[in-house]
């Protein structure tokens, strides 16, 4: 019998089930200063909650933009219908600008080549549609957002291929590693229709170096099937040097030197992904926008946006608060300042308690090495950690080899989702911690017990499906 | 060279250059009362316009609600940070009230069932997603919403199969065209995985029958891999009896009788938007409903891809959760849609046309014109079609958009514009028969009129123009409801 899709059955299976023990494990015990001090903190998360007084201050002192209203006047109805899938010009104005201002200036953007989107999740998955199919596959430098397994591959049939990236260079591609995994593709018959990259990286919180950027460029340039896509949703939390450089700067100085050879097609092969998620910390708003220079693409992602257009009480939000030049520019300032000191707080504390991290300029989390902590340099040892801190230290952070890390004893912790008193808690529980483990080995859980648990909680977990949540970026 | 996708490369075709041709003229010569009073009129979009004074009433006496706030307190970061897919709470409480209210409370919903999505556009995809694939398709009632060809299709590699329906009975869905479509689907090598109807009708504006229904029912009841999909988007605008009556309160009297098969209630599934109802296309707002677990997590997981901003979620779990609101919000409005309808069906009688004497909902009509066409084709369907919009400057949507079998009908708007336009409307619809029946006549008509010139310069390849300079510039083909 088959009642239902393949697609909707094979859903439940392939799901990293560390997720699913974290996310259940907070739910069932989140820390609460007040009334659950002892809770498990929530580092997985990586939402930036550190500038909200900026958006609430401007939304107070402009409540027309939420009231649907402008310069006095009811334009609800206006908006009740608006339902047009090229969107609102004022609103892709004031995007376009936002995300030139971003990139100091150094790149603009035609508003008409934006396509808005139910999020940067929605717009990934579009781009897929639009570019490649069954049988064919990109490559994705790892580590890599986990959501992209779902996100790039379950509707599209399209594969991901891994570029293997190591600590050996702080995970920057290389090319060979690019190289190998073209041929791992074609060894698994799978067309190669070009490269994404997350810039600044999620999980890595680093920018991309001219030279990778290049390196990139220089790599789909020869094949003229293929595309890069750069999603750049982290532009607005680059923190500290390098600056960022969006792949688009990098085509603009290409396209400078005039060499003909170079200026072929590629402006209408490299693509951007962006969204208000991170750096305005609005997930909920659902707002997402690919930008590309290739026609074609713009037409077919227009009319596949139908499928999650963003609300137009929403873009009309937004559409005054990012054109008030004012506000934006000093937003983006203070968000930065704050990101960036918060991060310090994490490196710091980790530090304190022996732990170091990549060291990162972006994004709203680190990405920390606690290789020395493990029992062995095996993926069972990083889970064998990873469940010690979320039990035992009460942390929920997520493990490397959920996002594909070649190398064990990578984790991702998230410094902009909690208060600073918080941020110092969780600090302080890993020190005594590491101090405990490294001075004690005594008191650890068998083996085989540990196996138990991991399967009994998977298979709970699969027939009940009740948090297998949504991968939080 | 392969740059792009099957997907994205086959979009340009397939489109029906009349919606092109018909938006493109509208937005070059729109009517406007005072700039523009020659300009067509546009009675091709299904919105809702009429309630939109108690919407903004109801809004102005709760403006915390817009403002992020509740019971005074900013609530803005709580819903700025919430994207769980699972839904806001108290907005699939609300919406479940609310549908269940729009039914007469004849059957309710359990919220945990609701998967919200960003309108019925995507909860339609997304259904196709989780039921079918390449190799199957649906059954659809023809006429039907033009929409359906992109969204039911295009990116899920799911076919449409049509069950012919006619005239000879009001259009209405039976056995033999059901058997008919489902032998077609066997033809071209097709699974069938179940049937979707739009209940009220689009185009057709009507309300199914019991017996439809329960034909319906029937017919998948015995093949254990068969869905029936509802969609119910229009469900409450229905102005005038008969009452609605939902697939799901069909599935309660079976269930009732004991004449079913267990497993039936997780073959059958809702779907709704507040588009219509509520006349807010622009907030995105959809829903699927089912019973089946399966199918409720799939699709949960799937509305990742288009989840309904909260912002909106917080606003319309207020509203609808005002229930003082809702009771008299469906009843007026649907008073005034009864009033609308009856306009534009008198004004039509005048003009010696009629429409479908079903109508008992929707936003539109469903227009006879047979006899004003040259012949029983398609072409000279499409001949008045332009005439309509040339001549009479007046934007219908041709029946062949929607898949009639039969030439000569046209969908046409009647809660879009103000009552004036309408007047005004019928009034150009009613000289035009006139004129057409004065001596000018079809068939020997030797002046040229602007739609004579135009039907001779918008031959098939003066389409195929069209059709490459609008898919490259992409103007405005979103289908309308």
């Amino acid at each position: 019998m088959k009642l239902l899709s393949t697609k909707a059955t094979c859903n439940s299976h392939g799901q990293d089930s560390s997720y699913f023990l974290g996310w259940e494990e907070y739910e069932k015990n989140p820390y609460d200063n007040v009334h659950n001090p002892k809770g498990i903190i929530q580092m997985g998360l990586a939402e930036n909650q550190l500038s909200f007084d900026l958006l609430e201050s401007w939304l107070a002192k402009n409540p027309d933009a939420s009231g649907f209203k402008r310069d006095g006047k009811s334009i609800f109805r206006e908006l009740a219908l608006f339902q047009d899938y090229h969107g609102m010009p004022a609103f892709k104005q004031a995007l376009v600008d936002f995300m030139a201002e971003i990139r100091g200036n150094k790149v603009t953007f035609d508003p008409n080549h934006i396509v808005l989107t139910a999020g940067s999740t929605s717009a990934n998955e579009t781009l897929m549609f639009c570019l490649a199919e069954k049988g064919e596959a990109f490559l994705l430098p790892t580590p890599y957002y986990p959501g992209f397994d779902r996100d790039l591959k379950w509707r599209t049939g399209v594969e991901i291929v891994p570029i293997h990236c190591t600590s050996s260079n702080n995970f920057q591609v290389t090319e060979q590693a690019l190289q190998q995994a073209y041929q791992e593709a074609q060894k698994r018959n799978l067309k190669v229709k070009g490269v994404m990259v997350t810039n600044p990286s999620n999980p890595l919180g680093t920018t991309m170096s001219r030279s990778e950027l290049n390196l990139l460029v220089d790599f789909i340039k020869e094949n003229k099937d293929m595309h890069l896509i750069s999603d750049e949703i982290y532009s607005g939390t680059v923190f500290s040097s390098p600056n960022f450089i969006s792949v688009m700067e990098i085509l603009k100085d290409r396209n400078d030197f005039n060499n003909s050879k170079d200026a072929d097609n590629i402006f209408e092969r490299v693509h951007v992904v962006y969204s208000l998620s991170k750096d305005l910390g609005l997930p909920g708003f659902r707002v997402g926008a690919i930008y590309s220079e290739n026609d074609t693409v713009v037409a077919a992602a227009t009319k596949m946006s139908s499928f999650g257009l963003i609300s137009s009480q929403t873009q009309y939000l937004l559409s005054a608060m990012l054109g008030d030049k004012k506000f934006t520019k000093n937003y983006l300032a203070e968000n930065l300042k704050r990101l960036k000191k918060r991060q310090n707080k994490l490196v710091s504390g980790l530090q304190k308690a022996g732990i170091s991290c990549l060291e990162s300029n972006a994004g709203l989390f680190c990405w920390v090495d606690m290789r020395h902590l493990l029992h062995s340099n095996t993926f069972e040892a990083e889970m064998e950690l990873w469940k010690k801190i979320v039990y035992q230290v009460g942390l929920n952070i997520s493990p490397g080899s959920s996002c594909h890390c070649t190398e064990p004893g990578w984790f991702r912790v998230c410094f902009a989702n909690m208060s600073e008193e918080t941020l110092k808690l969780a600090m302080k529980r890993l020190k005594a911690f590491v101090v405990e483990s490294t001075g004690n080995v005594n008191g650890v859980t068998t083996k085989s017990t540990k196996r138990n648990l991991l399967t009994k909680w998977v298979f709970r977990l699969s027939s009940r499906d009740q948090r297998d949540q949504q991968e939080e970026r």
